[in-house]
């Protein structure tokens, strides 16, 4: 908790966030815009059975089912370099739920994030993508909540934000300057499959929240498809979600991989890990296949988010060789003979659908090794589903080499078999490994080893 | 006073391989389904993870995977007149713990079982002539034959996705695999592995010296798979750690790559793990089984009410547990009255080590479990055996299973075993050495059985199960045949020296070194009542809603390895309680 480096980065995020809001003050009183007075009424009976998969599309259960906890009573701990929020009870429970929410209030939290109360939500809570979910989608969401879910009094935990943070009024004019709600527009030079991908993956499925890169303020770098940033890849806590653009290596995938990788998170070449396997396990999953087709079509239809960048991987058949030689690349393609071959193979092809290819993998070749070097660390295991039900798990490593090693394990990986990524330094293993450390013992390396 | 648990549709006991199977059969069939597995929980992360579990001393020396023989053990005597002694040390045989069981720590040689081994009295009285049996052979037919058994043996071997090459495809000779096994409805769902030189060096001579050398069926997966279940498997890497060892690659069958991961998904279905049972409850009729009572980690008794109970527990637990709960009369080996610990058989192998000149590299760092070549020539009846004089007959193989310094480097006779001529004998050798087998059947006996020991308590208290056993002169004249037969292929093969352990008349069981852990029978499966336990069902004669599954239900010992046939045995039996007995329970075959 003394950390310097992090109470750096705090101050400087705490900085860089005041700096927004004077920003946004000024903006405010020249652009004042007041919030819009909604007139919506329940008009017809929303059909929950439709809210129940709006519910999987939004992935609400990620942040609002704790492990092992009542659905949808909250309490699960969001960390942000702020201080810690805790989700809120969604049950219909009308003391510590959202029993006494009208459909009317109910809108103003999804697109607006103000409860009835008038208090404003961090912008944890995904409203800025919610808010182009259609009024039907709405209606049955609620009808859903209100409807099938049991309702649970539970009270949601305060979050401990540090001031100024804890001060909520601000969000109003970060919401002035960073949040635009407008439902959502389908393109008509589109077909009907692109706009349903489009709609999901800027709505519903808020994938920007992990895979947009986030500014000063901690907004996102765009919300669709016109912003050059919008899904060019991130990195927080240890993960590194990847480039889903054009010059990502998921584009280079037919769509159909896409898609499978969704619903049973892995495919041929890949497999998901970290976050984005509870996305799989909570969410994905449970969509229909005509939704992930849409999904992957969308996705291939972004541009690179950077034209002219190197290309990020050209087969080469030179480690290979290299090794059938006998003449391993220095220390880090040993260490990846020793620990990481038995699986992945010296070609770095690993096993269709079991064992993931390294060359051409979009984690290993992400600009930031985060995740990669998590997955090395700590280890990974693909979510268990209906129709993949294995969990197949790589063992973690952190325990066994220190940070040098897993410098030059990563860098060999990824510049191996025509990966070109950058190469990885000791010291960005050890941030990663100082993040896991408070959760992951076994990425510790031992003594004596 | 024990806890209750509230009343299931089904309780199994024990969760390794039958286990697994009968629970995902009946949680498919929608009954409520408890498991209870007296070791604890295990998975290939983090318990098999690579590097750690492949460390020689912790699997091999101290049987990191195998019963804590200090909680429970059994004890062991050659014959009635001596006084059995505890097994206080893994020696002969390596019962598993931990859910998994033994399904954990097996090699994967995957074979089936010869049509005639099945009717294997009625085969040999056939051909031979009734007075071929020794007296004192209690030799009986099995109450399945093969062809009802081929959809079984099919189902498991998907699976566990098993590498092999068929050689008979519904009658039709392929032209490959061997020529002499029993037709299959399809070939294997994965093609062989790839041969290690051993595998090579034996297929060659054996075909020259005019046999019929075939791919050993192994349940290491050649090829990343997906069984049935939607269950994965990865390609075995041949690293050389099957048998002793959970596999580190997702490669090798068990219930953990094979069907655990979509058991449990199912809400129908729970696992108590640290649950160690003491005995099955029956009703004042003594006529159908209340439930079980087991001891919980905290060392609680607690009583679990069930519909069903299913003893799906290593062979010696489930037999010890028919006898410890009075279940059916205990065998009396005087008057030839009484069925359970009856027919008690151990499985016998020869081993010879083999010797090449230094040009030759076997690499028996690498291997698989399951990997080799083998010959069925001398097995079942596909020999004459009124000139061999012996009732039975074997599989032969050269196997590479991988070996390292721990587990021992054998070295030619007359090399010291310490100091600078051992360290010289083990770089001469290591690399240019590999070892041929023969496994063969074992027939039942009078005087084998199984039954509890009067002296000595495990740690809750219940008798040990007492073995008395000894090598019979049928299997070791058998023995001294296949003996022969191995020097003769061992020369072919280009070996220069040769040794080895080959039974001979004369010698006793010696419970100390490896041997295999094929026990078998005990409480078998048959026709009749007076010399079986459980009917063709494996539904026990006395109560109708226990079901007994395991090698222990044999009648008598096979030659091939008997994980296909429990694994097959166990759909069988699976398959008579959802299409029969479900519908009706009670007694399936009237006596």
């Amino acid at each position: 908790m003394t950390d310097p480096a992090r109470t750096k980065g705090r101050l400087a995020a705490a900085g860089a966030l005041l700096s927004a809001l004077g920003i946004a003050a000024v903006a405010a009183i020249v652009l004042h815009r007041p919030e819009p007075r909604l007139a919506m009424a329940m008009t017809g009976t929303g059909d929950a059975r439709h809210g129940a998969y709006v519910a999987v599309l939004g992935d609400c259960a990620a942040c609002h089912t704790a492990p092992g906890g009542t659905p949808l009573t909250g309490g699960v701990p969001l960390e942000t370099p702020m201080g810690v929020l805790y989700s809120s009870n969604i049950t219909p429970a009308s003391r510590t739920g959202i029993g006494r929410y009208t459909f009317v209030d109910f809108v103003r939290v999804m697109r607006y994030g103000v409860r009835p109360d008038g208090t404003r939500l961090y912008p944890a809570m995904p409203y800025t993508a919610y808010a182009r979910m259609s009024d039907g989608d709405l209606r049955d969401l609620y009808a859903y909540l209100r409807q099938d879910v049991v309702p649970v009094e539970q009270a949601t935990r305060p979050s401990t934000m540090r001031w100024p943070f804890d001060m909520r009024w601000p969000l109003a004019l970060w919401n002035l300057a960073f949040h635009h709600p407008a439902p959502f527009r389908p393109d008509p030079t589109r077909d009907a499959q692109w706009n349903r991908g489009a709609y999901l993956v800027t709505g519903p499925a808020h994938c920007g929240t992990c895979h947009t890169p986030r500014g000063l303020a901690f907004q996102e770098a765009g919300l669709d498809e016109h912003a050059q940033r919008f899904l060019s890849g991130s990195a927080f806590a240890g993960a590194s979600p990847v480039d889903l653009r054009g010059d990502g290596a998921v584009a280079g995938w037919p769509a159909a991989d896409i898609a499978t990788e969704l619903k049973t998170g892995r495919n041929r070449a890949s497999a998901v890990s970290g976050p984005m396997g509870e996305v799989v396990e909570h969410s994905t999953r449970y969509m229909s296949m005509a939704d992930l087709d849409a999904v992957a079509v969308y996705l291939k239809s972004l541009s690179p988010a950077s034209a002219g960048r190197p290309l990020r991987f050209a087969p080469s058949g030179e480690t290979m060789a290299a090794f059938m030689a006998a003449r391993p690349a220095g220390r880090g393609a040993r260490l990846y003979m020793d620990s990481c071959a038995a699986c992945h193979r010296l070609s770095g092809l690993g096993e269709e659908n079991t064992f993931p290819r390294l060359a051409g993998n979009p984690l290993v070749l992400e600009r930031n090794p985060d995740s990669l070097i998590t997955v090395v660390l700590g280890g990974a295991r693909m979510p268990s589903t209906a129709g993949a039900p294995t969990g197949l798990a790589m063992p973690p490593f952190g325990w066994r080499y220190g940070d040098a090693d897993i410098a030059k394990l990563v860098t060999f990986i990824r510049t191996g078999w025509g990966n070109n990524a950058p190469a990885v330094s000791e010291g960005e293993v050890r941030a990663v490994r100082r993040h896991l450390a408070d959760t992951m013992a076994y990425t510790q390396p031992q003594s004596g080893q | 006073m024990p806890t209750t648990m509230k009343p299931v549709d089904a309780v199994i006991v024990g969760f390794g391989w039958t286990g697994a199977i009968m629970a995902m059969e009946l949680a498919q069939a929608g009954l409520n389904v408890v498991a209870l597995e007296r070791g604890g929980p295990a998975n290939t992360v983090p318990n098999w993870a690579y590097p750690k579990v492949v460390d020689e001393i912790a699997q091999s020396v101290r049987h990191g995977l195998l019963q804590d023989l200090s909680v429970s053990t059994v004890t062991i005597r050659h014959s009635r007149d001596e006084r059995a002694a505890p097994y206080r040390q893994i020696g002969s045989f390596k019962p598993g713990t931990g859910v998994g069981g033994a399904g954990i720590h097996w090699s994967g040689v995957h074979s089936r079982v010869m049509p005639e081994e099945l009717r294997f009295r009625s085969h040999i009285t056939e051909r031979y002539g009734a007075s071929f049996i020794p007296a004192d052979m209690q030799l009986q037919d099995w109450p399945v034959s093969y062809d009802d058994l081929e959809p079984h043996f099919d189902r498991f071997e998907y699976v566990c996705g098993t590498a092999g090459e068929a050689g008979n495809i519904g009658g039709v000779r392929t032209g490959g695999g061997n020529p002499f096994e029993a037709p299959r409805a399809r070939g294997f769902p994965l093609p062989p592995l790839a041969d290690p030189p051993t595998a090579s060096l034996f297929a060659k001579a054996t075909r020259e010296l005019g046999y019929h050398p075939y791919a050993l069926p192994a349940a290491n997966a050649s090829r990343a798979y997906t069984n049935p279940y939607g269950c994965q498997l990865g390609p075995c890497n041949f690293c050389g750690f099957c048998s002793d060892y959970g596999c580190i690659n997702y490669s090798k069958a068990s219930p953990q790559t094979t069907i655990l991961p979509a058991l449990f998904r199912m809400p129908n279905f729970t696992l108590r793990t640290d649950a160690h049972v003491l005995k099955v409850n029956v009703d004042d009729t003594g006529r159908r089984a209340t439930g079980v009572v087991y001891v919980d980690a905290q060392g609680r008794e607690v009583e679990q009410p069930a519909a069903l109970v299913v003893l799906a527990a290593f062979h010696l637990h489930n037999v010890r547990l028919m006898l410890s709960s009075a279940i059916g009369t205990p065998y009396d080996p005087v008057t030839g009255q009484g069925t359970v610990g009856r027919n008690f058989c151990y499985q016998l192998i020869n081993s010879v080590n083999l010797f090449f000149d230094k040009s030759i590299y076997i690499n028996q760092f690498m291997g698989a479990g399951g990997v080799g070549r083998a010959i069925d020539d001398f097995y079942g009846d596909n020999f004459d055996h009124a000139q061999a004089g012996f009732i039975g007959g074997g599989v032969m193989w050269g196997r590479q299973t991988g070996n390292g310094p721990v587990r021992g480097i054998p070295l030619p006779p007359g090399t010291p075993h310490w100091g600078s001529g051992w360290k010289q004998g083990v770089r001469d050798h290591y690399l240019h050495s590999g070892r041929i087998e023969a496994q063969m059947s074992n027939m039942a006996y009078r005087g084998c059985y199984l039954d509890l020991d009067p002296v000595y308590r495990d740690a809750y208290g219940t008798p040990l199960l007492r073995m008395t056993l000894n090598w019979q002169d049928n299997e070791l004249r058998m023995s001294e045949f296949f003996g022969q037969k191995l020097s003769q292929i061992g020369r072919a093969m280009g070996a220069q020296a040769m040794s080895g352990r080959i039974l001979k008349r004369g010698d006793n069981w010696d419970t100390r070194p490896y041997q295999s852990t094929h026990i078998n029978g005990g409480t078998a499966m048959g026709a009749d009542p007076r010399t079986s336990v459980v009917n063709r069902y494996l539904q026990s004669w006395d109560v109708p809603n226990l079901f007994v599954l395991g090698a222990n239900v044999f009648p008598h010992g096979v030659g091939y390895n008997p994980t296909g046939l429990v694994g097959a045995l166990t759909y069988w039996a699976a398959a008579g309680i959802r299409s029969i007995y479900l519908k009706n329970p009670g007694p399936m075959v009237s006596t």
